[in-house]
């Protein structure tokens, strides 16, 4: 039983982490454009240090 | 791509609105067209605004912007104020749903363990833990709901969040009794899981209300129109349309529009007042004429003394007569409020019922309270709080691949009851431009077409660049011309091989017309008119097919409006004033009727206004795009039978979602009441009645065909 008070920790953890990680991209504006993001993918950006 | 950087202090961020763009291609191209311009520091593109951002130096105006988007086949709109951006209303209910779905995952995970057996101390320590991420996910995830009953409950009325507040706050507050007495029951899976579907629900209905309005916005977005001003000594000078006042002197360009109401003081005209009054033969005014804001100078420059300028032109005065009509339909009651009135006080008295039969029944105060949350939990309006918004945003999206865009929810379910259409003829019916006379393109011979294409080309005049259009079309080469001078007023003229030709005016001509003259040869009339959209005639026999009486409204003369009315077979009202459509329709409402409301004039505004429900095409005046409900992008007037179709599909499902949530709660209900459902039964049950109306209305996908 021991591995439960390692595992669940774990488990909470890492679940945080996600929900950190998906703020962080709410708060930098990753959700302004959804459309363009998906769009934009198909861009061929040959001069990306422009 | 210089995207996103820092702009120093002498760069200025300008904002454009290009509703063409839709696809990566035309990002690609907006993005690098721009920064060929020299002086453009960066351009990024918003696509789900349709909107581009361009930093650039201080030496490039508005106008130049436009101009390199127009010379790549972009139409753009600056707008001016980057500060009254609208907010997005889904986007502070995003980091709820996130809270809510993190925290319903963890604690069914530890759920899931005590239902099937742990015991003792480790199930106390699930429950703690549980306790210690459901009390603060819930008390962040539930605010909006709690917010939204406690303003309900202060107004002494009821909505929706009342009975969920009331519910997750209950269920939350006895599963922690439950933790620290140390008992078998925790209920914050399901408080949580209800919160998690409902604000679930609540993106939705908010994604679909900011994706449309993006749409429009973008359309609707342009900074306010301006005029050039004399100013003292004759220096010219561009001012913004707010910035006008009574007594300057403005010139406006042959191809401009006038910003403000005013009389002629020099030069001599003609008008097209078809977006302010409908009709579409343009008005000769003289010095001493009166014009007014927002009719289209079409022949030579004029200048201008302004009379009223801002609130006090007759287009403010059609925005007062919209305003009025808008508050009267702001009246009406979405299903989804409809049916929360009717359920909250429903579930409450139930739910009190059944605590209080329990208690009478001989139960402590405990498993009484107990039993009456799980009625409230299972009751919930979990699936009820999905019918409406996901179906909505099913038939939405699927809408929007047609190219049209509904710009609220409200808007489909009044739609789907309209029963009878009224038509604005220029613009609606028909293109809305004068369009050369096909019969008289195909007479001209090879050499004279590329002659006139050649000379068209020329001139910045609308129908002359209609020529040009219209004969390019037809796969014309323009000529070599030497020496072309353009007259305004008069028209183009050039020398073809040593021979005089022109594209001029001509000196009598029934309605709008130009003439083409190549010494030598006799002078050909070219007429032009406007022309029936494409597929008006299938469009109207589909909406008879679906039980729609139609008819034409429109602020043109008679004579137009009747040759309209011939060709397609319907009854006509001609010379109507926008004080005299808004009567019409209220007579028609007055009656009993739904009526759906098509047109794209300002002076449609206020019958669009006043209307049930209405619709405008995306080239419609701004008055117009506001004032619509649904908008199409699409040069076909089959979007209006389209949109009826697939709102009336929306209404089935949501109808049938709504049977759904019903069916369950029969069936649930009484096992709540009787005590019988366990913590897991009610998860299951609530998960499952919200999935099936989720996939009910998936099938929604292609309901705009």
């Amino acid at each position: 039983m021991t591995i439960l008070a390692f595992l669940i920790p774990v488990a909470l953890g890492l679940g945080l982490l996600g929900l950190a990680a998906f703020f962080w991209a709410l708060r930098s504006g990753q959700f302004d454009d959804p459309d363009g993001a998906a769009a934009r993918i198909l861009l061929d950006d040959e001069d990306d240090d422009a | 791509m210089a995207t996103r950087a820092v702009v120093p202090a002498d760069l200025e961020q300008t904002q454009l609105a290009v509703p063409g763009m839709h696809c990566a291609g035309c990002m690609g191209k907006v993005e690098r067209g721009l920064l060929e311009l020299p002086g453009i520091v960066s351009a990024r593109v918003n696509l789900t605004a349709r909107t581009v951002n361009v930093a650039h130096d201080k030496s490039v105006g508005d106008r130049d912007l436009v101009a390199a988007l127009e010379a790549i086949g972009f139409e753009s709109k600056p707008r001016r104020d980057l500060s009254t951006q609208r907010v997005s209303a889904a986007r502070p209910l995003l980091a709820p749903l996130a809270v809510a779905a993190f925290a319903a995952m963890n604690v069914m995970l530890l759920s899931v363990s005590v239902w099937s057996g742990a015991q003792g101390a480790t199930r106390d320590m699930f429950h703690w833990i549980s306790a210690a991420i459901a009390i603060p996910a819930v008390s962040y995830a539930g605010r909006p709901f709690f917010a939204s009953a406690w303003k309900a409950l202060r107004r002494g009325t009821t909505n929706m969040d009342v009975p969920i507040s009331i519910g997750v706050v209950l269920a939350t507050a006895l599963s922690f009794y439950e933790v620290i007495e140390g008992g078998g029951h925790a209920w914050f899976d399901g408080a949580l899981m209800l919160l998690t579907f409902l604000l679930a629900g609540r993106v939705l209905d908010a994604m679909m209300r900011d994706r449309a309005r993006a749409g429009v916005d973008a359309l609707l977005g342009q900074a306010a129109r301006g005029a050039m001003v004399v100013g003292p000594g004759g220096a010219l000078e561009w001012r913004d349309a707010d910035a006008l006042a009574a007594g300057m002197t403005m010139r406006v360009a042959a191809g401009e529009r006038l910003a403000a109401d005013g009389t002629i003081v020099s030069g001599a005209s003609r008008f097209d007042q078809s977006l302010l009054t409908g009709e579409s033969a343009p008005v000769p005014a003289y010095p001493g004429d009166p014009v007014l804001a927002g009719t289209l100078n079409l022949d030579a420059p004029v200048d201008v003394t302004v009379t009223s300028a801002g609130g006090d032109t007759t287009l403010a005065e059609i925005a007062r007569l919209m305003d009025a009509s808008t508050q009267d339909r702001s009246k009406y009651v979405r299903i989804a409020d409809r049916a929360a009135r009717l359920y909250a006080p429903a579930v409450h008295t139930l739910a009190a019922v059944t605590a209080l039969g329990w208690l009478l029944a001989g139960a402590g105060l405990y498993k009484a309270l107990v039993i009456g949350v799980a009625v409230l939990i299972i009751t919930c309006p979990c699936a009820l709080g999905l019918a409406v918004p996901v179906a909505q945003v099913v038939a939405s999206g699927a809408m929007m691949r047609m190219g049209i865009m509904v710009k609220d929810g409200s808007a489909l379910e009044r739609l789907a009851q309209a029963d009878r259409a009224l038509f604005d003829k220029t613009g609606t019916l028909t293109m809305g431009e004068a369009l050369p006379d096909p019969a008289a393109l195909d007479a001209l011979p090879a050499d004279a077409s590329s002659i006139a294409l050649a000379l068209a080309s020329h001139s910045r005049h609308p129908l002359s660049r209609a020529l040009a259009k219209a004969l390019a079309a037809r796969g014309c080469r323009a000529a070599a011309l030497g020496n072309v001078r353009e007259d305004p007023g008069a028209g183009v003229f050039a020398i073809w091989r040593g021979e005089e030709v022109a594209l001029r005016r001509p000196e009598a001509a029934e309605g709008t017309a130009v003439a083409l003259e190549i010494a030598g040869q006799p002078t050909r009339l070219i007429g032009y008119a406007d022309r029936l959209r494409p597929d008006a005639a299938a469009a109207l026999a589909r909406l008879a097919a679906m039980g729609m009486e139609s008819s034409i409204v429109s602020g043109d003369n008679a004579a137009a409006v009747q040759e309209v009315a011939r060709a397609t077979g319907l009854t006509a009202q001609s010379a109507a004033t926008p004080a005299e459509k808004q009567h019409l329709i209220a007579r028609l409402k007055a009656g009993g009727r739904n009526v759906l409301m098509v047109g794209d004039g300002l002076n449609d505004g206020p019958a669009l206004a006043a209307a049930n429900v209405s619709m405008a095409p995306g080239a419609a005046s701004e008055v117009g795009l506001q004032a619509a409900d649904l908008v199409f992008m699409q040069d076909t007037l089959l979007s209006v039978p389209r949109a009826i179709a697939a709102a009336r599909a929306t209404m089935r499902v949501v109808r049938q979602n709504f049977a759904l949530a019903a069916a369950y709660n029969v069936v649930a209900v009484p096992l709540a009441m009787a005590g019988l459902v366990t913590p897991l039964l009610a998860a299951v049950a609530m998960s499952l009645s919200s999935l099936i109306v989720v996939g009910n209305s998936l099938r929604l996908v292609r309901a705009a065909k």
